[in-house]
């Protein structure tokens, strides 16, 4: 291609009509307080994985909704379960249940 | 020989319950594993075999654990249990004094009544008729008390009873049916032939007053024998089960064989040994808030019908309440954590930065201070800790002072042993690098796990009994006031770890401790446990709340506890301050 001086993003819009919802649908059946989330941040304040890296249950859980499943596949995997992130949640959404029933998820779909 | 068709259901169904339970408990003792099994062989020829005798009349006999929980409720027990006992001793001597025989049929103690009924008297025979009467008004009145406490189970100190399924129901009513019916098939015989004792005797008179014994008494004592025939098999299939097993499970229990962690020969005697007798369920603090069927008696009648729910074995606090308070001392949390191994994920948790992470090299220390998540969470403490140790001139190294990697509990809570063993291996590695020879943590979570799976080779305390022994070493000095404190005690560190005391006499040190109604190994849970993944916020704050209601109840100046999970969880909803034991030494230094 040439090179012109500048660099093309690939596009980023989300097309809420194609993504995938199916971990999340799964998710939610099981968990429904997932839908609870209004992406505060204050999961992410005290996430002990968070020290080493870019997890936060916020991330997660804004992932999962935008069906960006192969992210959310590898962010979770440095998830302890530890349970700080469901204390602080000012909407009480059951953090740990949902991460595990999305990891759960991506078996079932193996995504 | 005395012989009478009727005496066929009884002899067949005993029979069949001997058959099933042979067949069963072979079955078990080939499952258990191999040391358990030597265990329980030389166990016959050591002190433990008369231990077990001594509480197999304690407890399957007199059923003391269920007199501590209500003294009609263990009454109840006691009548059924100690009385058929007596009934059953009694009875066979009768019989052989009254045959001069040393053998008989084993039926003949059973319908003793009807076969004999000559008026020759053998030695105290007068003596035994009295005994058996009376004992036969013993469980009369244990089954009265049954069919009431199915009616109003509040009289024996229940708020709810556990929900019995077919199998149950058709054993419990037959159990309800066999005494009265001894009871009128001895009264129609002794109407008919004079041979009866006080009860029996009188009954028998009035009854031939205006009944036609002649026809009734045949079919009274098949009514009798047949009740005994459906008791007798549907034992092994109802909670009747109990009686035989738990006898086996106190015998294997007292010869130091334990639960492991993962299901054996032995955790199938406990799971049979469940009589459902349903104390569980008042003492289970799920209850109160959520309908579901949750509780340890239904999380084993699940496991024995072979039909249990994720949703059953993951909402549970693990406060082991009902371990403490289950009178067959069934330790229904670590079977429940071990059903949970069964649902581990098969990937995902990788956790690669935990490998990376290089520990600090060894500082020329002997304390090390482990804060945990969730005391990072509630700074307040390790500021406190760290004061105090600063004050008392201790040279400690505050191992995750940039936070570290999870102590892994919370994820083997979850089941998922496997990836829980990447995190331990990390941390043990810090610990081990850091050549401290005491470990000091903040949190009951991270001290059980340290205790329980870490096997460090260190001695492992918890802040509250470091502060202690700097108290009584001299190092910090802490000064009385006239506060009065109320102390919550935190689930893994009370019932799972026995650390009542040390934190109350710091407490002591400081101020006037005031009694609680449920403490110590009764005390409630926060409502916040990590082990339960399935119960919705609202209802854990209701939980929380009834706690605190509680525990608030004689108007503390403070409510002090020991885990920064239960004060996070307790402050939210507390209207006095809730502080950390460390807080509250700190400020009194």
């Amino acid at each position: 291609m040439k090179n012109f001086g500048y660099t093309r993003h690939t596009d980023r819009q989300i097309d809420f009509d194609a993504t995938d919802k199916r971990l999340y649908q799964f998710v939610f059946d099981l968990e429904p307080s997932i839908n609870l989330c209004i992406f505060c941040g204050t999961c992410a304040a005290t996430c002990s994985a968070g020290h080493f890296t870019t997890l936060s249950f916020r991330r997660i859980s804004l992932l999962l909704r935008r069906g960006m499943n192969d992210i959310v596949k590898k962010e979770i995997e440095n998830c302890m379960l530890c349970g700080k992130c469901q204390l602080v949640c000012p909407k009480g959404v059951n953090t740990r249940n949902v991460i595990l029933q999305i990891v759960k998820g991506i078996e079932k779909y193996e995504l | 020989m005395n012989y009478n068709h009727f005496v066929i259901p009884f002899a067949a169904g005993a029979l069949i319950l001997f058959a099933i339970l042979v067949a069963r408990y072979a079955y078990w003792i080939v499952q258990m594993p191999r040391s358990d099994r030597r265990k329980a062989w030389t166990g016959f020829f050591r002190p433990a075999f008369f231990r077990s005798l001594w509480e197999v009349f304690r407890e399957s006999l007199i059923h003391k654990k269920v007199f501590r929980v209500n003294a009609m409720l263990g009454w109840m027990h006691m009548s059924f249990a100690f009385g058929w006992f007596l009934l059953i001793i009694f009875g066979t001597i009768e019989t052989k004094f009254h045959k001069h025989k040393v053998f008989n049929m084993p039926y003949d103690p059973i319908f003793l009544r009807y076969f004999e009924h000559d008026e020759k008297q053998f030695f105290f025979s007068q003596g035994f008729s009295f005994v058996m009467d009376f004992l036969l008004l013993i469980l009369l009145a244990a089954t009265f008390l049954a069919i009431f406490k199915r009616i109003r189970s509040r009289f024996f100190g229940m708020k709810r009873t556990t929900r019995l399924i077919l199998g149950d129901r058709i054993a419990l009513y037959s159990l309800w049916s066999v005494f009265p019916l001894r009871f009128l098939a001895e009264s129609f015989t002794s109407g008919l032939h004079h041979n009866g004792g006080f009860l029996t005797g009188t009954a028998g008179i009035a009854f031939s007053s205006f009944l036609p014994l002649q026809q009734l008494e045949l079919p009274a004592w098949w009514a009798y024998s047949s009740a005994l025939f459906v008791f007798f098999v549907f034992l092994p299939f109802s909670r009747y089960n109990h009686i035989p097993t738990e006898l086996f499970l106190i015998f294997l229990r007292n010869c130091g064989i334990k639960t492991s962690g993962r299901f054996s020969g032995f955790t199938e005697f406990e799971i049979y040994s469940c009589s459902r007798c349903g104390i569980c369920i008042d003492k289970c603090q799920l209850a109160e808030v959520r309908p579901q069927q949750t509780q340890a008696v239904y999380f084993l009648q699940q496991i024995r019908r072979n039909i249990l729910q994720p949703q059953t074995t993951f909402n549970c606090l693990q406060c082991g309440r009902c371990t403490e308070f289950c009178p067959v001392g069934i330790k229904a949390d670590t079977l429940r954590s071990i059903k949970r191994t069964d649902y581990s994920l098969e990937y995902g948790f990788s956790y690669k930065y935990a490998e990376e992470k290089i520990p600090p090299p060894a500082l020329p220390v002997d304390v090390g201070y482990f804060a945990g998540c969730m005391t990072h969470l509630t700074p307040s403490i390790k500021i406190a800790m760290e004061n105090i140790m600063k004050k008392a001139g201790v040279r400690y190294h505050f191992i995750d002072r940039d936070g570290t990697v999870c102590c892994g509990r919370p994820l083997s809570l979850s089941g998922n042993e496997r990836q829980a063993r990447l995190l331990m291996r990390e941390n043990k590695y810090i610990i081990r690098n850091s050549g401290i020879k005491t470990l000091v943590t903040s949190c009951p979570i991270c001290l059980r796990v340290f205790r329980e799976s870490y096997d460090l080779g260190i001695e492992v305390l918890h802040h509250s009994q470091y502060l202690l022994r700097l108290a009584e070493e001299g190092k910090i000095s802490l000064k009385p006031t006239d506060a009065v404190f109320a102390y919550h005690d935190p689930c893994d560190l009370g019932r799972g770890l026995k650390i009542y005391e040390e934190p109350r006499m710091l407490i002591a040190r400081c101020g006037e401790l005031l009694h609680t109604q449920q403490e110590k190994n009764e005390a409630l849970c926060c409502g916040n446990s990590l082990a339960d993944f399935v119960t919705p916020e609202p209802r854990k704050q209701e939980m929380r709340d009834h706690t605190l209601q509680e525990l608030l109840l004689n108007n503390p100046d403070a409510l002090i506890t020991a885990c920064p999970l239960c004060k996070k969880s307790l402050t939210y909803g507390s209207n006095v301050p809730v502080k950390d034991i460390a807080e509250l030494v700190a400020e009194n230094q």
